[in-house]
């Protein structure tokens, strides 16, 4: 295939619109005769509302209306869901607390959405709120989820007694006893995954326009899944029937996780268009977005490791309280269960492991999956326990993991998954090379003599994603399939759309899936145009997550043009007069085998609408086909992340000097984009790992609840990447492809944290790890205060 | 809004001369957005930290998420819509951003290239990678990594260097 087929570093087609600021992000879109919400949030991280008193607001300028739950539940609409059964070790469903659009009776964390300005302008809108008054009585509030357990704790939720939503566990708690008893060595350790904010640096924004004559609803939403969004928005909360509703997700300016789920917010726009009549537009502000959008990770883990006399691991167990927030979000449940616990093997031969899970509620924003969900929480108990239990042991850390490694597959971890391929020696070695491994000690010694201390961590992650199989997330709960669907449709002319239910927000899809139809077909990419983010035009797909684009969506896409090809190859049978069965395709040209006869993929396509050569009663006209492709397993990169960093004993301050990632992704459609998007992984990793922690107060309040108080990673908290592959095929799908979406952001955390315990000589050190977290852990070595 | 409430303003934006009544309390970032619906220039917080609304003012980099409209009387204003001309080749910064995918997502990429063009006006067309790290600052990527984001500024520099293109407005 010429240079834009699968493998070709093609430059991105969408970038011609980004550059020159002609993209059609939502906020960029405006409805003829729109008017503005403004949401009132609740200032209390707990509180009863005894009344809400929109008089004077009413009578601002401008107002249109003022809409609190109690209108919204005289229109019966419904709650938002989770959708993920999960089940209690009794048996016991999940314990779903109520999750009204806009508060009824009662404000669960600061934020909660507790009435809507409707104003002919934002400015009045936000004007009116200030008139809006709101009569709290504040109750007893808890934040901690190590607290939230506890007897005497406020109570959040009648369903949910000690505000426990679910006790799960996974594994053989025998067999992992039995394990634990006869080890020569434990590792032992605590640790918090920090808590997250998303934070894509387009805020969240929905349009809801709803046409009385039609009777039908429009959305523009800022959502990685439109269908899904318009399936909860029709089937659960009741706003429309699923057809009457019509979802468009325009550019999408990043989503990690935060855009998947389904918020109060576009709920509430739709229905105060229909309440209005005319469209109304949100966009959010980012001190709202810190307290309006899921949060990520937010777990509290004791977790140990057994090793024999030769240090081979012989089991794992973790005890976890992960913190959902106030409310369960869409798929929250499922975040700290089957996408945390069934990663705990890591990329080792571990016989026996078992997991316990509580999920409690807090008085804290909404927590849901973010880049990796549940995958970073997993890598980072695995590499650290290995990292640790290396140390402690007195063995090399490189040479305890590569002795651990799975070497054959498939193999079955007693967690759940089966990995289907990979070599994770491979990775390891390339990495340790292009990283001179070999050489850190004199590195390490350079360092000191600058007053530097140097240290190095590894990470040799594992991920399951090309999220999934329909029949096996449906048997661990999930509410839905999660196949793929593409389209492809050719015009006479010979050019090409493609349908794909998948959503780029950042990933590049306009490029990579019109490379697939290049390559496939034989037609340059320009010829293509991909279409997605309208339920309108694409009649269903999942969206994008779980690096689940290429592995599920462009699986989709191959079959649909494998039934293209197929039909194409009768169409141009009658061109050329020729017996199907003889027809080759190559290269975008037909030609009958052994013949010199040919016909061009145009001349083909051409005749498939013309349809002068065929009878109706022979073929339909017309070139036009679809497919649903549901994966047969989830699929499994892995590789190896090395992070060098220098530690400054005066001021605690952490430089990351060098960092190497190895991955395995399978086959690669695009390099480029590919090692864009593991750039932009260890950069959230690094984020987590050094500067970011949301962090609540005892009352509950969001302490960090801008960019002023919430560090985000800057272009000095990171070096140069050195960002290299190695390939083993993924033998679950057709083109080969694992997916890397989400690769960075789940080995940099333990990477970055095991070079710092690497360089100070205390595991003690609790992530964000900034200078003054280091600089405490520094004095509680003993450490001289310079190298 | 009554227009007692409002107060005109005029300047040149991308060459061309405008005017408008506006709200007193409205920033210039709206005024791009809301009523010349340039909405190439993006709001990305409203803390002045993430650098997504960032457009030339007289030839110098600024947030325009920090500025008052009415503030900007007889300014002459560049934004990413204006930096190459309509029919034109791309700016050499622009292309230097596609040509090492300097980007992904694009909500940042406006406000990047803004102030990539203005970096190259105060520091030259040699940018070494810390220069460029610590120029980046005032913008916030949450997408790249920045890897790519330093890649492309070095290289648009250069490519700046001769082919006359400054932080002005192409004609």
């Amino acid at each position: 295939m010429s240079g834009t087929g699968i493998g070709a570093a093609v430059r991105r087609k969408e970038d011609q619109r980004f550059i020159t600021g002609k993209g059609h992000y939502t906020d960029d879109i405006n409805r003829p005769g729109q008017a503005f919400a403004y949401f009132i949030r609740s200032p209390h991280a707990h509180a009863t509302i005894k009344s809400i008193d929109a008089k004077a607001a009413s009578a601002m300028p401008g107002v249109v209306a003022v809409l609190t739950g109690a209108e919204l539940a005289t229109d019966k609409i419904g709650n938002l869901i989770c959708g993920w059964m999960i089940h209690s070790k009794d048996g016991s469903p999940m314990k779903m607390a109520a999750h009204p659009a806009l508060a009824s009776g009662k404000a669960c964390h600061v934020g909660d959405p507790i009435a809507v300005v409707i104003a002919e302008t934002l400015p009045q809108a936000r004007d009116a709120a200030e008139k809006v008054k709101v009569d709290y009585a504040a109750l007893p509030a808890v934040a901690d989820p190590a607290a939230a357990q506890k007897s005497g704790a406020p109570q959040i939720h009648d369903i949910a007694p000690n505000n426990t939503i679910y006790q799960w566990h996974l594994g053989d708690a025998k067999a992992v006893d039995a394990a634990f008893k006869s080890a020569k060595h434990v590792t032992k350790l605590d640790i918090v995954n920090n808590r997250l904010v998303p934070n894509a640096i387009e805020p969240r924004a929905a349009i809801g326009d709803y046409d009385s004559g039609a009777g039908t609803f429009t959305l523009w939403n800022t959502t990685q899944n439109p269908h899904v969004a318009r399936l909860v928005i029709a089937a659960f909360v009741g706003m429309a029937p699923e057809h009457k509703l019509r979802v468009i997700a325009p550019d999408v300016g990043g989503g990690f996780g935060s855009k998947i789920f389904i918020y109060p917010e576009e709920v509430v726009a739709l229905w105060a268009s229909r309440r209005v009549g005319r469209p109304v537009k949100w966009v959010a502000e980012r001190s709202e977005a810190f307290l309006a959008d899921a949060h990520g990770r937010d777990h509290v883990t004791h977790a140990e490791m057994a090793f024999d006399a030769d240090g081979k691991i012989t089991g794992l167990r973790a005890k976890t309280v992960a913190n959902l927030g106030a409310y369960m979000s869409t798929f929250s449940s499922s975040v700290p269960t089957y996408l945390y616990a069934t990663l705990l093997s890591g990329q080792y031969e571990i016989p026996h492991i078992y997991c316990e899970v509580d999920a409690v509620y807090t008085n804290t924003v909404p927590v849901d999956a973010y880049r990796g969900a549940g995958r970073p929480e997993a890598t980072f108990v695995v590499e650290r326990l290995v990292e640790v239990g290396a140390r402690e042991m007195g063995q090399d850390p490189a040479e305890l993991r590569r002795k651990n490694f799975i070497k054959n597959f498939p193999h079955q971890t007693p967690v759940i998954m089966t990995y289907d391929a990979g070599d994770y020696n491979a990775s390891l070695k390339k990495a340790m090379e292009l990283a001179d491994y070999k050489s850190f000690a004199k590195r390490k010694r350079e360092s000191a003599r600058h007053g530097k201390l140097r240290g190095i961590g590894l990470s040799t992650y594992i991920e399951a994603c090309g999220i999934a199989p329909s029949q096996a997330v449906g048997s661990l709960g999930c509410g839905v399939g999660l196949w793929e669907s593409a389209e492809v449709r050719v015009n006479p002319t010979g050019s090409v759309e493609i349908l794909t239910g998948t959503h780029a927000h950042g990933q590049g899809h306009e490029t990579t899936f019109a490379q697939v139809v290049s390559e496939r077909l034989g037609i340059p990419i320009e010829n293509v145009l991909v279409v997605h983010g309208d339920t309108d035009k694409v009649q269903f797909g999942m969206g994008t997550y779980g690096s689940r684009s290429g592995a599920v969506g462009m699986s989709a896409l191959v079959k649909a043009l494998d039934k293209v090809e197929a039909k194409a190859k009768k169409v141009a049978a009658h061109l050329l007069e020729a017996a199907e069965g003889d027809i080759e395709f190559k290269d975008g040209k037909f030609s009958v085998a052994g013949t010199d006869k040919s016909a061009a993929w145009g001349d083909v396509s051409l005749n498939a609408y013309i349809a002068h050569k065929f009878s109706g009663a022979e073929l339909e006209p017309g070139l036009k086909e679809g497919a649903f492709y549901d994966p047969t397993n989830f699929t499994f990169p892995a590789g190896c992340h090395i992070c060098e960093v220098e530690v400054d004993t005066e001021t605690g301050n952490t430089e990351i000097v060098a960092w190497t990632a190895v991955d395995d992704f399978g086959v690669v459609v695009n390099p480029m984009i590919v090692e864009g998007q593991v750039h932009g992984g260890i950069a959230q990793g690094v984020g987590q790992a050094l500067c970011e922690g949301a962090i609540y107060d005892k009352d509950g309040q969001l302490v960090t609840g801008s960019f002023m108080d919430y560090a985000m990673p800057r272009a000095n908290h990171l070096p140069t990447l050195t960002v290299d592959t190695t390939m083993t095929k993924c033998p679950s799908n057709p083109l080969g492809i694992k997916g890397c979406g989400e690769a960075g952001a789940i080995a940099a955390p333990a990477a970055v944290i095991n070079a710092i315990t690497d360089a100070i000589g205390t595991e003690n050190l609790a992530m964000p790890a900034t200078p003054a977290t280091v600089w405490a852990a520094l004095q509680k070595t003993g450490m001289p205060r310079a190298a | 809004m009554a227009a007692s409430d409002t107060a005109p303003v005029s300047m040149t934006v991308n060459g061309k001369p405008i005017s408008a009544n506006v709200d007193p309390r409205t920033l210039l970032v709206q005024l791009l957005r809301e009523n010349l619906r340039l909405t190439g220039t993006h709001v990305g917080c409203d803390t002045s930290q993430c650098g997504a609304c960032v457009v030339h003012v007289n030839g110098k980099a600024i947030k325009s998420c920090t500025v008052l409209a009415l503030q900007l009387e007889g300014a002459d204003v560049l934004t990413i819509e204006g930096l190459a001309p309509a029919d034109g080749p791309l700016h050499p910064m622009q292309e230097a951003f596609r040509e090492n995918h300097g980007l992904q997502c694009g909500y940042c990429t406006p406000g990047m290239i803004m102030t990539a063009v203005d970096m190259v006006r105060r520091k030259g067309n040699e940018l070494d990678d810390r220069t460029i790290r610590e120029e980046l600052e005032g913008n916030i990527c949450r997408c790249t990594g920045y890897h790519n984001i330093v890649k492309a500024i070095a290289a648009g520099a250069r490519a700046m260097r001769g082919s006359g293109a400054t932080s002005k407005a192409a004609e």
